[in-house]
């Protein structure tokens, strides 16, 4: 188990240009090379070469990120294992998304101090370092107890302990057949088999749909507020925001010095970004063109599209209207307390359906209509944020994707019609991988199950 | 008062089915061996189940054969019936399972023991171990016989402070009221060793002439014929079945109305009993639920009238089981002939063993069997063969012979007893190996002969043959890779006959035989080998071909494994001084004194954060060295 693939991200957290990915141990290079397009295999290359390529997500076929990889062969390297660094993008999301894509593949996320370790278990550190490397490995563990503890209370523990349970009866049912061929237990058919491994897998599915809504809960709904300069976009920041940091004034594009704000709206996190029209004279889609501003907006998880009240829909309203389509977007109509010249029908037209709110920034009139709409969107489609389970950490996220496959390869073995000795190998190794999330794999418990679930004996 | 009595290069006390293995298996590889029983007519005595094998069970007596012990070849001479369990599953699972006619296998096995040169057989109990220096050099009998020798194995089996519970009456005794060990169970504990008290029972044993079979159902052997041993060569074709019959609700009646007489729950044993061979008042009290269970009538041998009543373990008093047996349709009129009963003794706690069964505490000293902590025939068998194996090498200076958990599950047995411990009779289930897809019933001859060759328990022309089977799978599963089936009419033919899909294009034999519905067989008719293939050879090529995959996974993870195991600890390591180590684990590193890394994160309350302190000192220790 010490010498399997670790990987981390590198570079320290927060917004660089650049971030890395390291991948060290003997799968380094493989993993890396099944996850990138260049002009050659990176199985193929010399040693400490950097080679331009994609990331490719092999499960979608589609290009994820342009990337430099570093390919450095042991000895000669931190860990004198092979090592492999993916210079991506700077971004929590982007380096994120090339984490979990190696994780994907086989990786396993390092634990603090693990390069670390390795480099000093290898005989590349000096003997002088290696107290030090110890109190790293016993603080961390004392870590991971209390969080382990506090998770043996949170509800995914809870969910997969449940996972882990059904998987148990089942395995113990299997094993009961084998080791006592003649005792008077149902036999456990592929069919029986087969309808607890789907129910299993749609609970792992669902707790992986969640992991997107707790990323959103750790990091905040990305959201864009646009539309035309001079409509109000600052001042719905500052409402928003509630504190001063934007600079307000009625000439258009003198908003500086706002990059992100965080801030919780009825228990939504919003994370206020990329507001270029803010930050500049021009609106986003003519800066941009009406294409590029398309994709920027997709990446928002929330679209906040300003409208001024005083004035009638320009061409540039109806563009960005246009480009907010099938988008998650909430349209405010600013400047109540001037006269209104918006053409509400027309506009009614191009909405596609999202939410109108009418307010007056100036008066402070309306913000908390914002507020409920916003609300009342991320929580649509019978989300309730208290009944939700989140799982959030990649390790977790990483951990369920293999527990999805064991199954998944459990459920090929029983359309192949294999013995189910064989395909319970791919269940048990599935009921091992959600342990490694509530930190139990004592295979003792399978004993333990067989004897209380079934009277056997002479 | 005690005199010289002979000198001995290894002395096996006990003759159970680990003794005769352990002495064998010493007396072959050349030491001059001494078996000391307490009764010479109890040599492979089975005192419950008249049966050998099973799921895992039956794979350690394929083991032990190739490993050249006795267990196979004495059952295939001595059978009932003989059946092979798991059919309908994986060949992972497949085992075999023996019915025994006890009386003969016993005699059988004397036979034999007799027969072996350099082992000598003798009538006797003994009370001490001859201590020097600390190390074992020799036991006294209870008749003041001093015997010496440089190793000594114990196999004490459920003897040591024996005590039968029947009821509300109780007294001291082995086996079968047989004459108990005590003495020799003190001695141990002054020795400084850790001793538990455990518990285990048998059911009562009726007459068959007063058995109504009409009422029960047949349970025959298999009509091909079968053997547990690479070297049997002919087979028992006349065998006699078992029956199948079930509690009724009066029996559940019977036992809740008379459980405050049962010992179990009136606090009488205090003795650990296993979980798996549950007494039928446990089942019932347990398990209330379930409206009945399943007894099995088996013949005690093709010369007695006695019958065992499988799944009616008891220890309730004896009038109780004789109104129990009335209650079960078919056993109405059934004569008891003996009564079940519980039986308590003490084992030693396992995780004072190394590795080689030796124990760490005396030198020269090796235990096997029930004394060890666990149940069962086979995994006595399993580990006498170590024992006698080790205890050989030993007095010839040479390296112990250990198997790791993806050679054997004899491996398994041993390595879970000394690095976990058990605190219940232990008992093999295939659920134990994380390597199942290895250890199989149908390769135990590749995974060991050679090692039973190199240690010199297997004949030159045994393993000449083994060979030839070895080269003949390899040979063919190459050619099976390489020769290319192409969708011509008579191979569709073939392929529809078997139920399988028409090939669509060409594709080589060993891909095709993958399919779940393809046997070797088909493939034979297809293209056929240069020479025709024996039916081992056949099996093993198909199961190798087909789970090709699984078995790569399954090395896979061995590969692992092997990485941790190679990393030796230092025996003589004081944990203590650590620093990091967490207390619990520093406990039970200095109890168990694991042999690699390997053992060491398998010992339990040993966290993998403790693993990776133990690796860092290793390394460190491999520096400062270098540095002086």
């Amino acid at each position: 188990m010490e010498y399997d693939t670790i990987a981390a991200i590198s570079t320290p957290m927060g917004e660089g240009a650049i971030a890395i990915v390291r991948l060290s141990g003997e799968q380094a290079v493989t993993i890396a090379d099944s996850i990138y397009k260049g002009k050659q295999s990176l199985c193929d290359v010399t040693t400490h070469t950097i080679h331009y390529g994609k990331l490719m997500d092999p499960a979608t076929d589609e290009a994820v990120e342009e990337v430099m990889m570093s390919v450095m062969r042991a000895p000669r390297t931190f860990t004198r294992e092979d090592v492999v660094e993916i210079n991506c993008h700077g971004g929590l999301v982007s380096v994120n998304r090339v984490l979990q894509l190696v994780l994907r593949e086989g990786a396993r996320l390092a634990e603090p101090g693990e390069f670390t370790k390795r480099a000093f278990l290898n005989g590349r550190i000096d003997l002088s370092q290696a107290e030090a490397v110890m109190d790293l490995i016993r603080a961390k563990t004392d870590r991971a107890m209390n969080v382990a503890l506090n998770q043996m209370e949170g509800r995914l523990s809870k969910l997969v302990s449940s996972l882990r349970q059904t998987l148990l009866e089942t395995i113990a049912h299997v094993e009961v057949n084998i080791d006592y061929p003649e005792y008077d237990a149902e036999e456990m058919t592929h069919q029986l088999l087969q309808e607890k491994l789907h129910e299993v897998k749609n609970e792992v599915a669902t707790l992986l749909t969640t992991a997107q809504q707790g990323k959103i809960l750790r990091e905040g709904l990305s959201t864009a507020i646009i539309g035309r300069p001079n409509v109000g976009k600052s001042s719905l920041m500052n409402a928003l925001v509630q504190e001063n940091k934007a600079i307000v004034t009625d000439v258009a594009g003198t908003t500086r010095d706002v990059i992100e704000e965080y801030v919780n709206v009825r228990g939504v996190p919003l994370r206020l970004v990329d507001t270029a029209g803010i930050r500049e004279t021009e609106d986003i889609v003519e800066r941009i063109g009406v294409e590029k501003s398309r994709k920027v907006l997709k990446e928002a998880d929330l679209i906040l599209l300003v409208l001024n009240n005083n004035e009638r829909l320009t061409q540039e309203d109806e563009n960005l209207l246009a480009a907010v389509k099938g988008l998650n977007a909430i349209i405010i109509i600013n400047k109540t307390d001037l006269e209104s010249h918006i053409d509400r029908d027309r506009l009614q037209q191009l909405s596609d359906n999202h939410p109108i709110i009418t307010v007056s920034l100036l008066q402070e009139e309306g913000v908390d209509r914002l507020e409920e709409g916003i609300a009342k969107l991320f929580f649509a489609g019978g989300m309730e944020a208290q009944d939700m389970t989140y799982v959030s950490n990649s390790r977790h996220i990483a951990l369920l994707q293999q527990a999805s496959g064991s199954i998944e390869e459990a459920l090929h073995g029983i359309e192949a019609s294999l013995p189910i000795d064989m395909i319970q190998i791919d269940i048990t190794r599935a009921w091992e991988i959600l342990g490694e999330i509530v930190g139990d794999t004592v295979s003792e418990s399978l004993i333990d199950q067989l004897f209380s679930q079934f009277c056997l004996g002479k | 008062m005690g005199y010289e009595a002979g000198q001995f290069d290894v002395i096996v006390v006990g003759a159970g089915h680990a003794g005769v293995e352990a002495a064998l298996a010493s007396a072959r590889m050349g030491a001059k061996t001494l078996c000391l029983t307490l009764n010479l007519d109890t040599i492979a005595y089975m005192p419950c189940n008249p049966s050998v094998g099973g799921p895992a069970k039956g794979i350690v007596v394929r083991e032990v054969d190739a490993l050249g012990g006795e267990m196979g070849r004495n059952i295939d001479k001595t059978h009932i019936q003989m059946r092979m369990l798991n059919t309908g599953k994986g060949p992972a699972v497949r085992a075999l399972r023996a019915q025994a006619d006890k009386y003969q296998y016993q005699n059988e096995m004397k036979r034999t023991m007799e027969n072996t040169p350099n082992l000598t057989l003798r009538q006797g109990m003994a009370e001490r171990l001859l201590m020097e220096d600390g190390k074992c050099r020799g036991v006294v009998t209870q008749t003041g016989a001093e015997y010496k020798a440089n190793a000594v194995v114990l196999t004490t089996g459920t003897y040591l402070r024996g005590k039968i519970i029947l009821g509300e009456l109780s007294y001291e005794s082995g086996p079968n009221n047989m004459q108990p060990s005590v003495n020799l169970s003190y001695h141990l504990q002054e020795l400084g060793f850790e001793m538990v008290r455990f518990k285990t029972g048998t059911p009562p044993r009726v007459n068959s002439k007063t058995i109504d079979y009409s009422v029960t159902e047949i349970q025959p052997g298999d009509d091909v014929p079968r053997a547990f041993s690479y070297e049997t060569t002919s087979y028992i074709t006349e065998q006699l079945p078992c029956w199948l019959t079930y509690t009724s609700p009066e029996t559940h009646e019977l036992i809740n109305g008379n459980l405050h007489r049962s010992p179990m729950y009136s606090g009488m044993i205090e003795g650990t009993g296993p979980r798996y061979c549950p007494s039928i008042e446990d089942k019932i009290v347990r398990f209330n639920d379930k409206p009945r269970h399943q007894i099995f009538l088996e013949p005690e041998g093709r010369s007695t009238e006695e019958v065992y009543v499988q799944g009616l373990s008891t220890s309730l008093p004896e009038d109780v089981q004789r109104k129990i047996l009335a209650s079960i349709p078919g056993l109405e009129k059934a004569e008891l002939m003996r009564a079940g009963y519980a039986i308590e003794y003490d084992a030693i706690v396992p995780t004072q063993l190394w590795p080689s069964l030796e124990t760490k505490r005396v030198d020269g000293l090796f235990t096997a069997g029930q004394l060890n902590g666990t149940s069962g025939y086979e995994e006595a068998a399993g580990q006498g063969v170590m024992a006698g194996i080790n205890a050989a090498l030993k007095v010839q200076g040479k390296d112990p012979l250990i198997l790791d958990r993806s050679e054997a599950y004899i491996g398994v047995l041993i390595d879970d007893l000394i690095t976990k411990g058990t605190n219940e009779p232990y008992r093999l289930l295939t659920s134990r190996a994380e390597y199942r897809l290895l250890l199989r019933h149908d390769n135990a001859d590749l995974r060991l002969t050679e090692k039973g060759y190199e240690i010199g328990l297997i004949s030159q022309e045994r393993y000449e043959r083994f060979l030839e089977k070895k080269d003949q799978v390899t040979a063919e599963i190459e050619r099976l890779e390489q020769v290319s089936i192409k969708p011509s009419e008579e191979v569709q033919a073939l392929l529809e006959k078997a139920n399988s899909s028409a090939l669509k294009e060409p594709m080589s034999a060993a891909t095709l035989l993958k399919r779940p519905e393809i046997t070797y067989d088909v493939i034979a008719k297809i293209v056929p080998a240069p020479t025709n293939l024996d039916e081992v050879v056949a099996e093993q090529v198909e199961i190798q071909v087909k789970y090709a995959g699984y078995i790569d996974k399954q090395l896979a993870q061995v590969e692992r494994m092997r990485k941790m195991e190679n990393k030796k600890l230092p025996i003589d390591l004081d944990y203590n001084a650590i620093n990091g180590l967490a207390t619990e684990a520093k406990q039970k590193l200095l109890e168990v004194r694991p042999l690699s890394v390997g053992q060491a994160s398998r010992v339990s309350g040993v966290n993998p954060a403790d693993i990776s302190i133990l690796l860092i000192y290793l390394e460190q220790g491999k520096l400062a060295k270098l540095a002086q």
